[in-house]
């Protein structure tokens, strides 16, 4: 099990790396910081000033190890746009973020995984298909769409729900409703499918020919398993908590890090970027882990070695 | 006497196997020592069960893996490396079908096509030659060309099995290796297609190496029967004989197993034990925990194939021990 | 004296494809039959109809009486105390015929639950007698292992383990050893055979290989396309088989023994129920057919002590051999 969990770590930290390396890389070479920041108006000697300031004449390479060797000591660099240390503000931001991932992951959770059970149960029925359709509709409309789209209704036709903004709770309401509705049509979907493939399987036929009631060969035999693939997607989604509110942040104006994310992008804020970045790759790293741990406890397949060991 | 088409001498082959994710690698011997010949025309048996090495033995004949020792003769000549033009060049001569029909034929093209692809890959006749011999092909396997023109997922899994043999004989072949052909069907399509090789054997003048988990099968297409546990071959004689006088405890085991009509399960042997790990191999006689007449000398020498009096040959310390007491 | 269970024109239909177009067979306390069929044949579907085991798309119509009470059709409480308690049944594939996410424990423990009125330890303790009693070594440590940890052998002894937990009247195995070795295959069946004897309890082997068939079952049937064409004791029916579809199976099995001899090959395949030819299913493919075979689908009927047969020709023959005037 230890060796299980050091390559695990070994590949984790590698993949932190190759991303912060991208990041990096693409970002210095799309633009000019100096250009974004202080505007195409400025003189050429302030500009100048501004890129030797922040490192940005040193050759890439320099300015690589640079960052990787600030990183080590813990020093994650500062924004461009009004010197503050970039770690301070996106921390400021996360709970904002937060605010509408957290309620949003429960939401898809208590909407989806239900949804996709009670269509693989009833498979063919009605139920079974207006869930699908449902689903595809919620997975194939790109979020800044639902989120216009339920603008358009509940803000501006009903003026039910303010449109954006972060002052009050109902302000919340729409972006969280975005959020879930999109996951939870994915998790439906993919509830379904791993619902029905265990369904399928076997064991299933052996329990019912036991005796065992149907709904204990849902809830004792079929759950268990389909458990296993679904807790995949389940991390994935828990990956996603911090950035994964980058477009809905946009539309509805909330203060979160995926709006500073997309201010400090289009600014080429590099320290801002790759702070965000350095988190977000970390998260979905961690909940990877997590995931692979929480497989050799649902799994007993993996845990223990096979018949011919 | 015209040499042996097939000559297999002592060829073995061991693959590293990791038992879990992080287990140490252990070293199975999937074929241990094997030897066999099989003469012109002729059919030998390879029977088993799984673990038992046949598989692999059948695509060491073939070439199409190494073996770790030994060699493999084709025709009086050491087989050409793996890869090699010869090797390639090779492969017109000899041919293997296999269990899965369904899986050996590509599901996108229509039949006819894959039986004429070995034709076309050795560059054999005219394009015009080619389509009278696939036409020739399918009379040969009972079908016609109507068949031919259709997808493997609407042929039965009968017919598909002789589109593969149709596909196998293509090149005329000399040298036909059969593993497991007609496992997967019914038992009167089984009895179609083991008529049909028959047949096809007699008029093309075929050797077949035909490897199969069932007796019954193997006794009827064979001449020589090679019983394999692990790797090893026990016992190896005339068809007729062999299950009619098993020698080896195993192959009388295995006789046994195999359910008659009109028999009731009395006398049955019934071996004890699960088949062992590949992996972890006993010492001396690989079927000594299992034997039911295993004595101290089998868990510590392990057993070399010698001859018992006609054209048997047994790897049992208490069989050929007895047989030179007999001599004596 | 009243059979143990009686199935009287069975049928089933997959969305409007008839699979099972009327079977008839009848079953007596602590009788061994075997069900012999090739693909399509609907051996397996027969038994799964009898204990609404199938999807729900299957619809299924006929009779399945077991000691007397219908149980086709009943509702789920009274299914589900049928199956494992009175009527067990056992499957192919035993890589995957165990939940891979529970204990061998539990999975017995469940069906000791269900069936049998004992508390706490008890249940522990028979699970251990039963493990025991089907052969698995160490059965007490053996009982917190996942079914990965057991070969596959040993996944049948613990399925036929669990299918005694309940105490059943009666055993359906379906193919339970094809997908297992020879020497294997003999264990499983030998163990089969000895709890038969020791429990006396009823047994239907589904099977496609005849001469398993043979050895441990007292009658056969033959099944055909949905149908059941012939009914014998097994060592009459192998030999002495009547309906030309028995006779063509039983002279496809190569002999290991005496001389060789061509086999029997039976031309063409088994027909498509989509596409069921008129009258008699097998009329297709068969030698001696006439034109009676193609007007009506041949009824299973007796032509001798505990024999029947569904063919027309062969009915009639027999009877005329037996003196008994055609009617």
């Amino acid at each position: 099990m230890g060796r299980y969990f050091t390559i695990r770590i070994g590949r984790a930290a590698l993949t932190i790396v190759l991303v912060v390396t991208f990041a990096f890389i693409v970002l210095r070479l799309s633009g000019d910081p100096a250009l974004m920041i202080l505007g195409p108006e400025a003189p050429p000697e302030v500009l100048a000033a501004f890129r030797k300031a922040w490192g940005l004449d040193d050759p890439i390479w320099a300015q690589y190890f640079d960052y990787f060797g600030a990183i080590a000591k813990g020093e994650l660099g500062r924004s461009m746009r009004d010197g503050r240390p970039a770690i301070e503000l996106v921390l400021e931001r996360i709970p904002a973020t937060l605010a509408l991932t957290l309620p949003a992951f429960f939401f898809k959770v208590a909407l989806g995984v239900p949804a996709g059970i009670y269509a693989a149960l009833h498979r063919g029925s009605g139920i079974d298909r207006a869930v699908m359709m449902t689903a595809v509709a919620g997975f194939t409309v790109p979020s800044f769409v639902l989120a216009l789209l339920l603008v358009l209704v509940f803000a501006v036709q009903l003026g039910w729900l303010p449109s954006g903004g972060q002052d009050s709770w109902r302000h919340a309401i729409l972006p969280i409703a975005t959020l879930s509705l999109g996951g939870a049509a994915v998790l439906a979907r993919f509830t379904r499918s791993a619902m029905l493939e265990v369904l399928g399987q076997p064991y299933i036929r052996t329990a019912s020919a036991k005796g065992v009631s149907w709904r204990k060969v849902v809830t004792s035999h079929a759950l268990p398993n389909a458990a296993i693939p679904t807790v995949t997607i389940l991390g994935f989604m828990v990956g996603t908590l911090i950035a994964g509110a980058v477009v809905v942040e946009s539309v509805f104006a909330w203060p979160g890090v995926g709006r500073l994310l997309v201010v400090a992008v289009a600014n080429r804020d590099l320290a801002v970027v790759q702070c965000i970045l350095l988190l977000v790759a970390m998260t979905m790293v961690t909940s990877n882990l997590i995931v692979d741990f929480l497989y050799g406890f649902l799994d007993p397949r993996l845990r223990s070695k096979g018949a011919h060991a | 006497m015209s040499p042996p088409l097939v000559e297999v001498s002592a060829i073995s082959r061991t693959y590293a196997m990791r038992s879990r994710m992080f287990g140490r690698a252990a070293a199975v011997h999937a074929v241990d020592d094997v030897s066999l010949t099989i003469p012109r025309g002729q059919t030998l048996g390879l029977v088993g069960e799984s673990g038992s090495g046949k598989s692999t033995t059948g695509r060491i004949v073939l070439g199409l893996e190494p073996p770790d020792s030994g060699e493999v003769r084709f025709d009086g000549k050491p087989m050409a490396a793996l890869g090699t033009t010869a090797w390639r060049a090779q492969r017109a001569r000899m041919q293997m079908i296999f269990q899965d029909p369904l899986g050996a034929l590509d599901r996108r093209l229509p039949v006819a096509t894959q039986i004429r692809e070995p034709l076309d890959i050795h560059g054999l006749g005219t394009p015009a030659e080619r389509e009278e011999r696939v036409r020739e092909l399918l009379r040969a396997v009972e079908l016609t060309p109507a068949h031919g023109a259709r997808y493997p997922g609407a042929l039965s899994g009968g017919q598909r099995q002789r589109i593969v043999l149709a596909r196998a004989l293509a090149t005329k072949p000399d040298f036909l290796v059969c593993d497991e052909p007609v496992s997967a069907l019914d038992v009167s399509i089984q009895a179609q297609m083991v008529n049909l090789l028959c047949d096809l054997q007699a008029q093309l003048s075929l050797t077949l190496l035909f490897i199969s988990h069932d007796l019954r099968v193997v006794r009827q297409i064979s001449n020589v029967v090679a019983v394999m546990y692990l790797g090893r071959i026990v016992e190896i004689g005339s068809a007729d004989d062999l299950f009619a006088r098993p020698e080896h405890p195993y192959t009388q085991a295995l006789v046994s197993a195999s359910p008659a009509p009109g028999r009731r399960s009395a006398g049955r042997i019934v071996l004890s034990g699960d088949p062992p790990n590949p992996a972890a191999r006993p010492t001396g006689c690989a079927f000594h925990p299992r034997c039911p007449r295993a004595i101290a000398r089998c868990a510590s020498e392990v057993p070399a194939l010698s001859a018992v009096g006609g054209d048997r040959q047994v790897a049992c310390h208490l069989v050929t021990g007895a047989a030179t007491r007999d001599a004596a | 004296m009243k059979p143990l269970v009686s199935i009287e024109d069975l049928r089933v239909a997959f969305n409007g494809v008839p699979v099972l177009r009327g079977v008839d067979i009848v079953l007596q306390k602590g009788e061994a039959v075997g069900l012999v069929g090739e693909s399509g044949s609907g051996k397996s579907v027969t038994w799964l109809a009898a204990l609404g085991l199938l999807p729900r798309y299957a619809h299924v119509s006929g009779s399945v009486r077991l000691n007397g009470r219908q149980i086709l059709g009943a509702p789920a409480t009274e299914l589900d105390q049928v199956r494992g308690g009175r009527i067990a049944m056992i499957f192919q594939d035993p890589a995957s015929a165990l939940n891979p996410v529970l204990t061998i424990r539990r999975q017995l423990c469940e069906a000791l639950a269900l069936h049998r009125d004992l508390q706490g330890n008890a249940v522990k303790a028979e699970a251990r007698r039963l493990l025991d009693l089907v052969g698995i070594p160490d059965a007490g440590r053996r009982l917190e292992a996942y079914p990965h940890e057991f070969s596959g052998g040993q996944v049948q002894r613990i399925m036929i383990a669990m299918a005694l937990a309940g105490n059943p009247d009666l055993l359906i195995a379906d193919e339970p050893t094809t997908a297992l070795d020879a020497t294997i295959q003999a264990q499983i069946l030998e163990l089969l055979s000895t709890v038969r004897r020791e429990l006396g309890m009823a047994m239907v082997l589904i099977s496609h290989d005849l001469g398993v068939v043979a050895e441990n079952c007292d009658r056969v049937a033959v099944m055909y396309a949905g149908r059941i064409v012939e009914q014998a004791p097994s060592n009459q029916l192998f030999a002495d088989p009547v309906h030309p579809y028995a006779q063509g199976l039983i002279g496809a099995l190569p002999p290991l023994e005496g001389p060789r001899r061509r086999l029997t090959a039976i031309p063409g395949t088994v027909p498509d129920p989509a596409h069921m030819p008129g009258g008699c299913a097998f009329a297709p493919r068969c030698a001696p057919v006439a034109e009676a075979c193609g007007l009506a689908a041949p009824s299973l009927v007796p032509i001798a002590d505990d024999r029947s047969v569904a063919c027309v020709r062969a009915e009639a023959s027999r009877r005329a051999l037996l003196g008994i005037a055609a009617e």
